[in-house]
């Protein structure tokens, strides 16, 4: 994670930066709607965003099957996500996707894949994805996939302290996983399609940003709803709360249900409008998807060749 | 620029919506087009009006003025084609309807396109809110239409309708007025505004397209010269206006005593309320929405802030920040937010406010984005410091700024919310259901949001209160403006009966009762003698006296106006009112023998005939009792998850006169609906029969009336009511006397847009239940407020 900012260091629950706050869902939902329906971005701009939502993929794969083929494969995915004739005809350098993200068995198979290209390797951990082990457990998962090399870790809250109001214990907990991060960057996973309301989704945004994450995250992607706009709006409005608050800038990864070339252009539009240029870029922002990336390779060659493109013709991840 | 340097930037670019097929339908007709009259397009030789293009200045197309002659065309040909469209089964017309709705939506590009060059507003808008609800309204009403037999049973179109639309929702406008109108019955001369008529010009072709019958629609076009002739045109029967204040104050004068019916949809200066607990972010967003949707050219924007002192510096920190983010640009690009102001003269207007604010000492605060070179652009604003007595805070803007104050408590809030003579909409944001549903039920406003602005839909009704105008658009409220009770035939002129308002003692009268008798006016449930000290005789049909009666003036109206405003509290409790009037109706009974006995002496007429009187105005005020605690509201089916409610309310204060027939039926057929529905009136008695008020103040008294709902004045008929028409804080008036007086009080209602229901000068036959009360008549004393509230957890 090329660094521009300061880490969060966390601080202390302060309960006052969110219990008074109240997120209407049909407000965000309209604010949803106008900003996927007025901001259009064509030919060489949006050729140019797409390439950035490629730099911000954690190109992922969460499956009970996943073996070291399967990741390395995924690997040399990561390392040239988009065909180098396609780069070369838009007069781009050579693009990675942000990270790959894998389970912590996968890390080390990753690690080795993906070494010297400069990709970092994230690891789900902490009892991935609903993080029902008990703590010692979930923080020596933690402690397993750095050691094997992952330099950002994915952790799920519990969502039983957001459902119950126990802030204390989601603070207490998010920093003791945050503590054995170490230099590993952490994202927080709120699952935010198990949190029931959008006021959850920003009172557990706020408690895991006190708690020293660097990312905020929606979903595992094993959640029912998974990203939406209105959630991921919701975060978006907490975090630059927390900024103004504290200074600080924390990460977004919205992850789950993106699957298109159009998801990536309304998630950068939700970004820039609600947050502003550096949250365009993957030091601030990722995008958690598997199949995204060959909508988007595919929208590409469009761009280049005026023709509808084939997928057999753009290498499986 | 390359791909490599946007990747630096991740600006949007341009992403402009083609014109194509606009401009090549702007050359085929040379850019110059004549008025739609009678199915066909006339020559456009003396084409003089420019239709400009607000984004770059540039000349779209010329249109003619129409003069007498076009407007007498257009009328004469819509009265041809009224008779047919009128008796065709509702189905017929529906179908007609419904291909326009199709059509529209089957051209759904081409007028967002053309709407947007006309008009300077962004394409986005145009292609998400203008042109679909257009569509949806005309689907609307192609229901009503088919539905028309069982939904409207019993009523019958008005005839032709003369419709005048404003410039800032030019097809949407069109289509509120055109739609209910004809799924009515009814044909239309409209006349769009000459800053944008193409869309309608375009519509005029779509109609041609789908071959509604010649006549039924006909499109004329001028400025206010035009809109003139319209409103006097002696063949149209009604008027509908959307636009300024100004503007429909004229067109009520001009229309008085025309027996034109009437609907106005004026100016706002919509109150916008953040209370503490709001979702702040969402409020900011709602800003966006409310006060720089449309350039803020929409009367019912919410630019009034009124945000509660607490928060008020995070959330103007909210909003400054939002503002830099708003786009202003091309109006067809894809990705403008905020396009140009109509024209010079409105940009003119917009900037001389904001000058003089500055001058006045406020602190303007504007967004620095860039603003395109050429055309009327105006940067997103607002002032942060506005006072409720700055100039800015009280007149319409009707444009991208708004203005700020503060308040502490809800009740402040609506001090101040209602602190206009306007009365639109209101934009109420909290999270607490006690909070909005109470700021919701005591802003004065017709349409009310809740943490929601600028939400419309054909089955909400929409329109004002105050001097935001009356009638409703939309829905089944917004129908029956263009409907009536069918006529069996036209009533005879009403004659007055003469009164000899004297102050002279009387020579010539009898002493009927062993002790003297004094009738004094009654207000504020006390008895009140007449400020100018003089009463006059009430005589019986052959010239004896019958008494004397107060010769009341413009104080004791004053009077009486304030202690009806005092008695607002009457308006709360329907259950409460329906007790009082069943009461009412048993001191009614218990005194019945004496009310018939006086009926008897002022009329003249038989016994039998008094005592009928007495009995139905007895089953009168049962009736309206009955009805009191029943008179309710709907729940409109409008989108998902959104709770649309449209609730009856009192008009207010609502002054009253009575006719010289039925003295004692009348008076309270009158006021019996009225007080039923939570007016408070101000009643004068029929000059001839004026003694009938002084039983009738002692039934009220023994009835638990609270003092000042029914106020009760005698006097000369149309003296007091020209003081009542003249009273700003008199809400409404029905006028019973001659074609003269009702002309009169129409005329005078202008300056605070009363609401008028007079008799037009002719009679009615009091005793027949058919023509003299009715849910109808529940209607006219009340006004409809609806309220939005969109919800989910």
């Amino acid at each position: 994670m090329s660094e521009t900012h300061e880490r969060n260091p966390g601080c202390a629950l302060r309960r006052e930066w969110f219990e008074d706050v109240q997120i209407n869902r049909t407000a965000a939902e309209r604010r949803a709607d106008a900003i996927t329906s007025g901001r259009t971005v064509k030919k060489n701009y949006q050729a140019a965003w797409l390439l950035r939502a490629v730099q911000c993929i954690d190109l992922t794969t969460l499956a009970g099957d996943d073996t070291p083929g399967r990741v390395r494969r995924l690997c040399a995915k990561a390392r040239q996500p988009v065909r180098p004739d396609l780069l070369q005809a838009m007069g781009v350098d050579a693009v990675t996707t942000g990270a790959v993200c894998v389970y912590p068995t996968m890390v080390p198979h990753a690690v080795k894949a993906l070494e010297g290209s400069g990709v970092p390797v994230a690891s789900v951990a902490t009892g991935f994805p609903s993080g029902l082990t008990p703590l010692p457990q979930r923080l020596a998962e933690i402690r397993y996939a750095v050691e094997q090399g992952a330099r950002e870790i994915d952790i799920v809250i519990t969502r039983e302290h957001v459902l119950l109001g126990n802030w204390q214990a989601l603070h207490d907990e998010v920093r003791a996983m945050r503590e054995t991060c170490g230099e590993a960057h952490m994202k927080a996973i709120l699952a935010t399609g198990e949190l029931g309301t959008l006021t959850n989704v920003y009172r557990a945004s706020m408690v895991a940003m006190q708690a020293g994450a660097d990312f905020i995250k929606t979903s595992t992607g094993k959640e029912t709803e998974n990203a939406t706009l209105p959630v991921s709006l919701t975060m978006l409005r907490a975090l630059r709360d927390y900024g103004e608050l504290t200074g600080f800038r924390i990460g977004f990864k919205p992850a789950g249900g993106l699957r298109t070339a159009k998801d990536a252009l309304a998630w950068l539009a939700l970004m820039k409008e609600e947050l502003g240029g550096p949250w365009l870029k993957p030091d601030l922002f990722r995008i958690g998807a598997s199949s995204m990336l060959a909508d988007i390779e595919r929208q590409l060659e469009h761009h280049v060749t005026g023709r509808y493109a084939s997928a057999d013709h753009h290498a499986l991840s | 620029m390359n791909i490599r340097d946007i990747m630096e930037t991740m600006e949007y670019g341009p992403a402009p919506e083609a014109a194509t097929d606009v401009l090549a339908w702007l050359e085929d007709h040379g850019r110059i087009f004549g008025h739609f009259i009678d199915g066909s397009f006339t020559s456009a030789d003396a084409a003089g009006i420019e239709v400009e293009n607000p984004a770059n200045g540039e000349t779209l197309a010329r249109i003619p003025a129409a003069g007498e002659a076009e407007i007498n065309a257009a009328v004469a040909a819509a009265a041809k084609a009224f008779p047919r469209w009128s008796k065709l089964p509702g189905f017929e017309r529906s179908r007609y309807l419904y291909a326009i709705a199709r059509h529209l939506q089957q051209r759904e590009r081409f007028f967002a396109v053309l709407e947007s060059l006309d008009n300077g507003k962004p394409i986005r808008e145009t292609r998400n809110a203008d042109i679909p609800l257009a569509i949806r309204h005309f689907y609307h009403h192609a229901g009503w239409a088919a539905a028309a037999e069982t939904e409207f049973a019993g009523l019958e179109p008005l005839g032709v309708c003369g419709q005048i639309i404003p410039w800032n929702f030019p097809l949407l406008m069109l289509a509120w007025k055109i739609a209910p109108a004809l799924a009515a019955g009814n044909t239309v001369v409209l006349k769009p505004a000459d800053l944008t008529p193409l869309t309608a010009i375009a519509f005029a072709e779509l109609l041609v397209e789908v071959g509604l019958p010649k006549g039924v629609v006909n499109i004329v076009h001028g400025g206010a010269e035009t809109g003139a002739l319209i409103v006097r045109h002696p063949d149209i029967a009604k008027i509908a206006f959307t636009g300024s204040t100004a503007v429909g104050r004229e067109i009520r004068r001009a229309t008085a005593g025309s027996g034109k019916k009437l609907s106005l949809e004026l100016g706002g200066k919509s109150p916008f309320i953040v209370c503490a607990d709001a979702d702040l972010d969402a409020a900011v967003e709602g800003v966006v929405e409310g006060v720089w949707f449309n350039q803020g050219e929409v009367c019912c924007a919410g630019s009034r802030l009124l945000v509660q002192e607490g928060v008020a510096e995070r959330f103007l920190a909210k909003l400054r920040a939002r503002m830099e983010r708003v786009r202003v640009g091309d109006p067809l690009d894809k990705s403008t937010d905020m396009g140009a102001i109509v024209s010079a003269g409105q940009k003119a207007r917009i900037e001389g406010l904001l000058k003089g604010a500055l001058a006045e000492g406020y602190t303007l605060e504007q967004s620095s984005c860039p603003l395109p070179a050429g055309g009327h652009y105006i940067a997103p604003g607002f002032f942060a410091d506005a006072e409720p007595s700055a100039t800015v805070s009280q007149v319409e803007i009707f444009g991208p700024i708004a203005v700020t104050t503060t308040f502490r408590t809800v009740d402040e809030a609506v001090e101040l919310a209602n602190n206009t003579a306007y009365g639109l909409s209101a934009s109420i944001w909290s999270e607490n259901i006690n909070a909005a549903t109470e700021l919701a039920a005591r802003v004065k406003a017709g349409v009310v949001w809740i943490n929601a602005t600028n939400m419309f839909d054909a089955n909400a009704p929409f329109g004002g209160m105050k001097e935001s105008g009356y009638g409703r658009e939309g829905a089944r409220e917004g129908m029956a403006l263009y409907l009536q009770r069918a006529k069996a035939g036209r009533p005879a002129p009403l004659k007055p009966v003469a009164a000899d308002f004297s102050a002279v003692p009387q020579t010539d009268g009898e002493a009927a009762a062993l002790i003297d008798r004094t009738m004094k006016n009654y207000i504020g449930g006390k008895q009140a003698r007449p400020d100018g000290g003089a009463s006059y005789a009430v005589r019986d049909p052959k010239g004896g006296v019958v008494g004397l009666a107060p010769v009341s003036g413009r104080k004791d109206i004053r009077n009486a106006v304030e202690a009806a405003i005092r008695a607002k509290g009457w308006a709360t409790n329907a259950h409460g009112r329906a007790q009082v009037l069943f009461f009412l109706g048993e001191n009614l009974s218990a005194r019945s023998v004496e009310l018939a006995g006086l009926v008897q002496r002022m009329t003249g007429g038989s016994k039998a005939q008094a005592e009928a009187e007495v009995r139905q105005t007895l089953e009168r005020c049962f009736y309206y009792a009955g009805l009191a605690d029943k008179d309710d509201g709907a729940i409109h089916a409008t989108r998902p998850r959104h709770l649309t409610l449209s609730l009856k309310e009192s008009v207010g204060v609502v002054g009253v006169l009575a006719p010289d027939q039925s003295p004692l039926l009348a008076l309270m057929s009158l006021v019996l609906p009225l007080i039923a529905t939570g007016n408070r009136v101000v009643a004068v008695p029929s000059p001839a029969h004026a003694l009938i008020a002084q039983p009738l103040y002692q039934i009220f008294d023994t009835s638990d009336l609270p003092g000042g709902v029914v106020n009760l004045v005698a006097g000369e008929r149309d003296v007091l009511a020209k003081t009542l028409a003249e009273h700003d804080a008199v809400d409404g008036i029905w006028y019973h006397g001659t074609a003269e007086g009702a002309a009169a009080v129409e005329t005078l209602s202008a300056a605070n847009l009363k609401q008028v229901w007079t008799n037009d000068g002719l009679s009615l036959d009091w005793s027949q239940d058919t023509v003299a009360r009715g849910r109808d008549w529940m209607d006219r004393a009340t006004q409809v407020r609806t309220i939005w509230v969109p919800y989910g957890a």
